[in-house]
């Protein structure tokens, strides 16, 4: 037992507190005040006065719409993203953690799921362009012409390929250390108490997972939400996702005076954002039950 | 309870950190020379040229934004001013920024030794933001016309170039009117630099498209009929051209400034045939525009940037870029052009076309309401 | 015994065929993009077909002139990418292992915070940062270095879920419990039971941390600092070709980077390589 000083609770937990306190000012200074100044200029209008206008402007059908696009084009990627980043782990369970199969993947992941933007965009673009690599390929070994029914490369639908691209390297990071964690002592255990390959994934490995996967697959969801220099560079025309109307808001040359619509479609972001959160919660509350 | 309490009062600092922030403002640092070139409105407060020089080579460094090295041929510009002045430091930032996106680095930077110094920005950019420019009036101010300058020099034009239309003479037949663009042997083949709600150069190619249809400046209506059929023919394609796209050939037809389809052509010189063409009759027209910070960091250096952008060496440079330099025709009667550059230039059409502010604003709400759904 | 039940130690692990099959099919379909690119590069221009030209020549210039700058600007990422995962482990990992165990009623909060920064796209969160970053200058200079207070937040929803992903995983309290009652201090809990047994987790986190910290442009670009990538668009001005070939080259790099990474990260291993199938009693 040690000797010495035996703090009451109350004080202890004031201590521990303050292990917090460098986080905290940390998060403060560099993420609580930019926001707060970001999403403030959305409460203001070009003259400098003080108005609700420009968050009111959000209620336009064409800026929905864009909501509405960024929503479906995130939760699409995401979920493709994680199935696919899953199967992936899974397929390395068998590897050793520290062979060159993994670290080579693992370092692969690492680098293409951050590989964005301009030259993420041109990649495609030399891929499945109109004259890329692979559509040339198939329209002159099999006839097959992708582009039939008009280009849909530089529209929303174009970012889906782009976007998987490095959806799937972010799921393999982020999710490979929660399949590490699953001790052979349970499979043991299911297979002393009869159980099947089947019951152990469904009843053992899936519930202890289901945190980490739906986590992981919220982080997708936020990397495609907010995703922007891919989209910039391969979608010309329109801004038909909510990165794009701030870029055109901030950025634009011909029509100037909206930079603060973009403080309110920054807004409208955390807001979107805060209401996936509540369902992600409720999600994990039910996972959570699933363990016990 | 306790963790509340904190919380709450964290919520309560960050949002008057917040409001103390931005209403700080960032002092301006003292001249440490005896001449203050921040407010040098001329060379003469610095006696002559040579006095100039001295100041910014004390400076030692020159910060420049959104000038891509193939844009006009401002790579060898800026090469040639380093080797010209060897102490001065020449920091490139953001090649790919628009005007709006310059004005915003010198806002967020403004005060720190990394905001910009000069800037080159597209008309309506620079009429909205004088506010933030050094009225400055180069050696050669006289040479360059009333219509491109600002009274003051707040702003001057520098260089400028008719919109055109490059294409690969390899993958379509050279078009010899608008019309042509509609033909079946460009689908999916025609592309404009950007969205014209946003860039310059898109916004003046539905400008282009109009007066080619017959319309005025008065009302882009003609030119976002004709992108709209262009779209329903299956033509127009909704990529960024770059100078990748063109190389790849994913590109074939691009409506941009004259000078930036002449880049094209001679940077990819031996990959891709190029060719550009001014469509004749009325011809659309722009120039960009030159100013120096009011809070520059390097204010000598800035003003040294403005000389030198003014002077012969510099102006041949741009026209070498197949860019009309604002001095052109000063140069031209004084003998001093380069004039196989300037009679290959592309055969200006008989009318030139330049919006005023009043018409770009309106023309710019216009497509604002009009052009998403016209290519949708 | 368990034979039939781990390949590798791991239970239920597909087998190689299985392994192969998954693996090949994902790897070529994630090549193609990564070929198309090096196909582009390799182009001989009018005369068609391919040759090694440009490679040839990129190496031959040795990176200087035009693009020297690109070798200064990798310096500048490398040293960003130690100062970001500095702050993440001296910061995120202490305070996640704190509200783990003693303020599990902040878990939420915690994650909501680490989510923040990923929601805000980045030319819209440097409007905020800027004015901070105004002070910063004043404080400590405008060096390329305090950008990694803003790359720290940005890696913060990445390294969080990696290092999350491996604490629900490790019953914490246990260890902590068990570790406190034979007398270890907290020092001791922290680096000699939490920390190795949330290796990977760690890991991941800095393995992410420095593939951000190398891809991040935006930020850098918008408060007009150098880094890599903004180096590599000032130099694809100048030829499309070499800057598709700079690309690929920083990606082969912080590929590389990952892996030593990786490799410091292993423990060393004092038990012989452990056989598939072992080798018992006849």
């Amino acid at each position: 037992m040690k000797s010495g000083l035996r703090l009451s609770s109350k004080l202890r937990g004031r201590a521990a507190a303050f292990g917090l306190l460098p986080f905290a000012v940390y998060v403060l200074l560099f993420l609580a005040v930019p926001t707060l100044i970001a999403i403030g200029t959305g409460f203001f209008d070009k003259s400098g006065t003080l108005t609700l206008g420009t968050v009111a402007a959000l209620g336009d059908p064409v800026v929905l719409t864009t909501f509405y696009n960024s929503f479906w084009l995130s939760a699409l990627t995401a979920v493709v993203g994680a199935v696919v980043g899953a199967i992936v782990c899974y397929a390395l369970l068998g590897a050793r953690p520290d062979g060159a199969l993994r670290t080579t993947i693992d370092s692969l992941s690492g680098v293409l799921a951050q590989f964005g933007g301009v030259m993420l965009a041109f990649a495609f673009v030399a891929t499945i362009g109109i004259q890329g690599m692979v559509t040339l390929y198939l329209r002159d070994t099999f006839g097959l012409n992708i582009f039939e029914n008009g280009v849909w490369l530089y529209s929303t639908p174009g970012l889906i390929l782009p976007y998987i691209y490095f959806q799937v390297p972010l799921m393999i990071i982020t999710f490979m250390p929660a399949l590490q964690a699953l001790k052979p002592q349970w499979a043991e255990a299911n297979a002393t108490l009869g159980g099947t390959t089947a019951s152990y994934w469904l009843r053992i490995a899936f519930p202890v997972l289901a945190p980490s996967f739906i986590g992981s697959l919220l982080l997708l969801f936020a990397n495609a939400f907010s995703s922007y220099a891919t989209a910039a560079a391969l979608v010309s025309q329109g801004s038909q996702i909510v990165p794009l109307q701030i870029r055109a808001a901030l950025t634009s040359e011909t029509i100037l005076g909206r930079e603060n619509l973009a403080g309110a479609l920054a807004l409208g972001m955390i807001v979107v954002m805060a209401i996936v959160m509540v369902a992600y919660s409720a999600l994990q509350s039910r996972a959570a039950r699933w363990q016990q | 309870m306790f963790l509340t309490r904190t919380l709450t009062v964290s919520v309560a600092a960050a949002a008057a950190l917040a409001l103390t922030l931005s209403g700080c403002s960032t002092a301006a640092e003292a001249p440490a020379s005896g001449i203050d070139a921040s407010t040098a409105t001329s060379l003469d407060a610095f006696g002559d040229l040579a006095g100039l020089e001295e100041a910014a080579n004390a400076e030692g460094a020159l910060n420049v934004i959104a000038l891509p090295r193939d844009w006009a041929n401002y790579g060898a510009v800026l090469d040639l001013f380093a080797e010209k002045y060897p102490d001065i430091t020449i920091n490139e930032a953001s090649p790919d920024g628009s005007s709006a996106e310059e004005i915003q680095a010198a806002d967020n930077l403004k005060g720190q030794d990394t905001a910009p110094d000069v800037f080159d920005l597209g008309l309506a950019v620079a009429l909205s933001s004088t506010d933030r420019f050094a009225p400055y009036q180069v050696a050669t101010w006289a040479d360059i016309p009333d219509a491109l300058k600002e009274a003051s020099g707040l702003y001057v034009g520098d260089y400028g170039g008719y919109l055109s239309v490059g294409y690969d003479p390899d993958a379509v037949p050279a078009p010899k009117k608008l019309s042509d663009l509609l033909g079946a042997e460009y689908k999916g083949k025609v592309a404009i630099n950007g969205d014209p709600t946003q860039a310059g150069a898109a916004f003046a190619a539905v400008g282009l498209a109009t007066v080619q249809s017959g319309g005025t400046v008065d009302d882009f209506q003609p030119g976002i009929d004709f992108f709209s059929e262009l779209n329903a023919a299956g033509n127009f394609l909704k990529v960024n051209p770059t100078t990748a796209t063109v190389a790849s050939g994913e590109t074939p037809v691009v409506f941009d400034w004259d000078y930036l389809n002449v880049g094209y052509g001679a940077q990819l010189e031996g990959q891709r045939n190029w060719k550009v063409v001014v469509f004749p009759g009325v011809g659309y027209a722009g120039y960009y525009n030159q100013a120096i910070s009011k809070d520059a960091p390097h204010p000598a250096a800035a003003r040294l940037w403005q000389e030198f952008l003014y002077s012969d060496e510099a102006q041949n440079l741009w026209l070498a870029g197949g860019a009309r330099p604002a001095r052109a025709e000063a140069m031209a009667a004084a003998g001093t052009i380069d004039t196989k550059l300037f009679d290959a230039l592309p055969e200006a059409p008989t009318d030139t076309v330049v919006p005023t502010e009043a018409q770009s604003t309106a023309a710019a709400t216009l497509l604002g309401e009009k052009w998403a759904a016209a290519v949708q | 015994m368990s034979g039939g039940l781990t390949t590798g130690g791991v239970a239920h692990a597909p087998s190689r065929t299985v392994r192969t099959v998954i693996l090949g099919l994902i790897g070529v379909i994630f090549a193609v993009p990564i070929v198309a690119m090096v196909e582009f590069t390799l182009r001989a221009g009018l005369v068609g077909g391919y040759n090694v030209d440009r490679w040839v020549a990129l190496f031959q210039s040795g990176f200087t002139g035009v693009y020297r700058p690109v070798l200064i600007a990798l310096g500048n990422s490398v040293a960003l990418a130690v100062g970001t995962v500095t702050i993440v482990l001296l910061l995120l990992v202490p305070t996640m292992l704190l509200v783990h165990i003693r303020f599990p009623q902040l878990r939420r909060t915690l994650e909501f915070i680490c989510i923040l920064p990923i929601t805000i796209p980045a030319i819209v969160l440097v409007v905020g940062l800027a004015p901070v970053y105004a002070i910063v200058a004043r404080l400590l200079g405008s060096g390329v270095w305090t950008l990694a207070f803003a790359y720290g937040i940005t890696v913060l929803p990445f390294a969080y879920r990696a290092i999350q992903s491996n604490l629900d995983g490790v019953d914490v309290k246990t260890l902590t419990e068990a570790a406190r009652t034979l007398g270890a201090g907290w020092g001791s809990v922290l680096l000699r039971i939490l920390v190795p047994n949330l290796r990977r987790g760690i890991l991941a986190g800095a393995f992410i941390a420095v593939a951000v910290v190398l891809g991040e442009f935006t930020i850098a670009s918008l408060l007009n600092r150098v880094n890599l990538q903004t180096a590599l668009v000032v130099v694809s001005k100048v030829d499309p070709y070499t800057a598709v070939i700079l690309s690929l080259l920083a990606l082969a790099f912080a590929f590389v980077l990952l892996l030593l990474i990786g490799r410091l990260g292993a423990p060393r291993t004092r038990t012989p390589r452990r056989r598939t199938t072992v080798k018992g009693p006849a």
